[in-house]
């Protein structure tokens, strides 16, 4: 659908220049919900820029559908956009707003009357067609700017980070509606955000970025549970990490400890690697079990549905382990308790240190 | 307790407006009380009036007697003086608009930095004493002024335009002088703009043309009517740049009015005048008023 190649941006010339992008390489298929996901200047909002034609790459190419749309001005592009904080226009009603593209279209006026109609029941926003824009809260300015973008039924609908300004409950619940949208839409959705837990929960693939590269592309069960290095373990979910050598097929922790780790095929005996293993992935047992690692109880953070216990072990290395809260509330383990670690089978992976 | 804390309030607020209060009473009210009384008294002698209640002074604003046959007509001479004096200030505002646009529009879009450099330069005739300003306008379109020069230098044309003491010379210079009243309304406006809204109607399929008329100048249109109410009222009002561009024989209403008070020694005929002045700005300002509510009403 979208093929992207060798895309790069600089900003500024001369000793000001800032490479935005570097390289850019990704496809993005038909019907897919394609998540950017990266820290704040990883680029991630240049590259959505570039696919709406806002700006121009300083190299590469960007095809859409096999068309080579690189320099195509935006209103000539079948792309729309739901902008950071929605740009709806304030001088025209929430119809109005929906109208818009398609009067640009030259549409007729019954088939808009029709669409914006359509569009209006989709986001569940008729009882306030006729309000202006200002009048709404910004969760239902949120819906105008989704309608208004897909009324035109564009090829794919680009995301700039729509949710970061609702509250905790909003986003979630817009976060099950944008996945609504895109499957009754049929549309692909790029869309762009800093939060791990959005792309997780809505996303069919996710391209984690850092610098202005790509660092991985995968599904959110791929990304989470074998991200490619020590950038992406950490950016996505919580992570520990702990320093070991490659023992045979085995990985030898500076405690001492020896445990079973993802393919250490890779690095050579004896290398020094770095292993990441989730919290939740951390089974707390009683000290002295067999094949546990010892470790002592250091604090407990309660956190409603989970418990945090954070561990000290032999060496001193920190570890976390997430175990679900009992009916109680207690875990039951004081500081400074003895206990033994376990980790779930094929949870530990392998980065490159 | 509460309600006499209340009568104190009361009495303080008096207090606190009473400056505002003396300053409408003197400047405002008062002397537009005078001028409205004036206006039905017979004019005195050599100036100043008699207090004798009349209506001829708005009799003559509209119709003339003879002097030997006492037929009446319609004094022709007052009306075009008007219609001049509105014409030429709405042909003022539109052109302050076409140049004050694209001005306000290049100020808007520079970085912060220097925006306060070129407000700077937009205000420096502010600093400059007004008839000062015209006698340089007047420098440049008189017959051997710059402009002429220049044209016959490039060889555009072959004899000097003769642009001064005509309605041209006239527009010209409001058009100068209240420029910046234009621009700095609209650059606020512009300002305001957020550039967004332009990439999403861009987004959503506007040719620019449509950009500009369908999202930039509705939503700018209270900078674009602040501008123009600054510009118009002042323009049918002025003085000096008609004066000194327009001669003596291109007269607008403040000219008149000013001969009525001076050699026409008819105080009443320019208090008159000068009420329907006012009643004219009052007109457009109303205008102006409802132009701009529709608009917030119907999208």
């Amino acid at each position: 659908m979208i093929e992207i190649s060798k895309v790069s941006k600089v900003f500024g010339s001369g000793d000001a220049a800032v490479a935005a992008l570097k390289d850019v390489d990704a496809t993005i298929q038909e019907n897919e919900f394609f998540t950017l996901l990266g820290p704040s200047g990883c680029g991630k909002t240049t590259l959505l820029r570039l696919i709406a034609g806002f700006d121009h790459p300083t190299g590469g190419t960007i095809r859409l559908a096999g068309d080579d749309i690189t320099y195509l001005p935006p209103n000539k592009r079948p792309v729309n956009t739901v902008f950071q904080n929605y740009a709806l226009f304030p001088h025209m009603t929430v119809a109005g707003n929906i109208a818009f593209g398609l009067e640009m279209l030259g549409q007729s006026k019954t088939q808009i009357a029709e669409t914006v109609d359509k569009m209006l029941d989709l986001v569940q926003m008729q009882a306030l067609r006729n309000r202006y824009t200002t009048e709404i809260s910004g969760g239902q300015q949120q819906r105008v700017a989704l309608a208004r973008a897909l009324a035109p039924q564009p090829k794919v609908l680009l995301l700039d980070e729509p949710l970061s300004a609702l509250d905790l409950k909003l986003r979630k619940e817009m976060q099950i509606e944008l996945k609504r949208l895109q499957s009754e839409t049929g549309i692909t959705f790029v869309f762009v955000t800093h939060d791990q837990e959005e792309a997780l929960t809505m996303s069919d693939r996710i391209a984690v970025m850092r610098d202005g590269h790509i660092l991985q592309v995968g599904s959110p069960r791929d990304i989470y549970n074998h991200p490619v290095d020590r950038f992406v373990a950490d950016f996505i979910g919580e992570t520990n990490f702990l320093t070991a050598r490659v023992a045979g097929k085995k990985v030898k922790l500076t405690s001492g400890d020896v445990i079973a780790a993802g393919d250490v095929s890779r690095h050579g005996e004896g290398a020094e690697v770095t292993v990441a293993v989730r919290p939740e992935q951390v089974r707390i047992g009683e000290a002295g079990a067999k094949g546990g690692i010892a470790a002592t109880v250091n604090q407990t953070v309660y956190f409603g549905t989970d418990t945090h216990i954070h561990l000290k072990l032999g060496d001193g290395s920190d570890l976390v382990a997430r175990l679900q809260s009992p009916p109680s509330g207690e875990s039951g383990l004081s500081q400074g308790a003895a206990v033994s670690v376990q980790f779930t089978d094929g949870a530990v992976q392998v980065l490159e240190s | 307790m509460s309600t006499s804390l209340e009568k104190q309030r009361a009495r303080d607020g008096w207090l606190l407006s009473a400056p505002a209060l003396v300053l409408l009473v003197f400047a405002a009210a008062g002397p537009l009380l005078i001028v409205a009384t004036y206006a039905f008294l017979t004019p005195g002698d050599y100036s100043g009036v008699v207090w004798d209640f009349t209506l001829k002074a708005w009799f003559q604003v509209l119709f003339e007697r003879d002097i030997f046959d006492d037929s009446i007509s319609m004094a022709d001479a007052h009306l075009s003086i008007f219609w001049r004096s509105i014409r030429l200030s709405l042909l003022t505002t539109i052109l302050t608009f076409l140049f004050g646009l694209p001005t306000a529009w290049f100020i808007a879009t520079r970085p912060a930095k220097q925006r306060a450099a070129w407000l700077f330069l937009i205000t420096i005739p502010f600093w400059t004493n007004l008839l000062i300003r015209t006698f340089a306008i007047m420098e440049v379109i008189r017959y051997d002024g710059l402009l002429n020069k220049a044209l016959l230098g490039i060889g555009l044309i072959e004899t000097p335009l003769r642009i001064m003491y005509t309605d041209t010379a006239v527009l010209i210079g409001m058009t100068y002088v209240y420029l910046p009243l234009m621009v700095l309304p609209m650059f606020a406006a512009i300002d305001r703009l957020d550039i967004r809204l332009i990439e999403a109607s861009y987004d959503l399929y506007a040719t620019r043309l449509k950009v500009l008329t369908k999202i930039i100048l509705p939503i700018v249109r209270p900078g674009i009517i602040a501008g123009s109410i600054l510009v118009f009222v002042p323009s049918i009002g002025a003085y000096v740049t008609p004066r000194v561009l327009g001669g003596g024989k291109k007269m607008m209403v403040g000219n008149f009015i000013e001969l009525q008070f001076g050699a026409g020694r008819n105080w009443p005929l320019g208090a008159a005048l000068s009420l329907i002045l006012l009643l004219i700005v009052s007109v457009a300002l109303i205008f102006y008023v409802r132009v701009s509510t529709r608009s917030d009403s119907d999208g």
